[in-house]
């Protein structure tokens, strides 16, 4: 097993030899339902976003592919091919609830609270 | 006034630097560039092939009719826009780092182009513009005679 992940590290090597790694600006809100991020993911495709959620580790992970292969470079002020970012969420998500959606580059992640950590109005009798 | 809630202490959402770094290891950190993301005026790559210049620019969440792209004296492209914020209808602001605001790009182009013929697309965040070069500026194949 061990062998395995040491193979798969090396293939992740050299696909990304060239490769940079960015760490993508994100929004985080929260509402009285949910923690929201918003990461800017420009040119990654939705198949190739990786969002886990574990242990309360929520990591974010895109894949970019390089446009224009093969065509002569000319001017060049930045490369991407991965998006990297995670974070500890100190919140009680409700882990099967969490989805996310990609629009114009922009990855919202949407970690609903679990039912105990939302805000609550007691009502008063009288 | 927006809401906003930061302080260390209680901060929601701890950043992982430590999983950061993991991962930087796991991708040969020689190869390893970290850097922020771009800032207020957007970066742009340019390619070119015998007929065509291609400009790239990462415009994430941006609509493209929203956009004035112009081409002048031949070769200076401009492109403005405005950034918009993230919709924070009734939430709490925990981390705000998305740049807002109004934005403009002067790129000087390596060739003539010819201003009428720039076609634009916006996907996934990225503008990508296809712009004709002039026929001047195209590479012409030379007749060599044998004299």
């Amino acid at each position: 097993m061990a062998e395995n992940q040491e193979l798969q590290r090396d293939d992740i090597r050299t696909e990304s030899a060239r490769g940079v790694t960015l760490s993508p600006r994100v929004d985080i809100l929260e509402t009285d339902d949910e923690m929201r991020l918003v990461a800017e993911l420009p040119g990654v495709k939705s198949e190739d976003v990786d969002i886990r959620f574990e242990n309360g580790e929520l990591t974010i992970h895109g894949r970019r592919t390089p446009s224009h292969q093969g065509l002569q470079r000319t001017h060049w002020e930045y490369d991407v091919t991965n998006y990297f970012r995670s974070f500890r969420v100190n919140e009680r998500i409700a882990a099967d609830k969490i989805h996310a959606e990609l629009k114009n580059g922009l990855l919202t992640v949407h970690l609903p609270k679990t039912e105990s950590a939302r805000p609550r109005r007691i009502a008063v009798k009288g | 006034m927006t809401p906003f809630r930061r302080d260390p202490f209680t901060d929601l959402f701890y950043e992982m630097a430590r999983f950061q770094e993991q991962f930087e290891r796991m991708f040969g950190i020689g190869n390893l560039l970290r850097q922020t993301a771009a800032g207020v005026v957007p970066l742009a790559n340019v390619w070119q092939d015998d007929n065509h210049v291609y400009v790239e620019m990462d415009l994430p969440g941006i609509q493209l009719d929203k956009l004035d792209i112009t081409v002048k004296e031949g070769n200076v492209l401009t492109v403005q826009g405005e950034r918009e914020p993230t919709n924070s209808d009734g939430a709490v602001w925990h981390r705000q780092e998305r740049l807002v605001g109004p934005f403009t790009r002067v790129l000087t182009l390596p060739v003539l182009v010819d201003p009428d013929k720039v076609e634009a697309s916006l996907e996934q965040g990225v503008l990508r513009l296809k712009l004709s070069k002039s026929e001047a500026a195209k590479p012409r194949k030379i007749t060599v005679r044998a004299g």
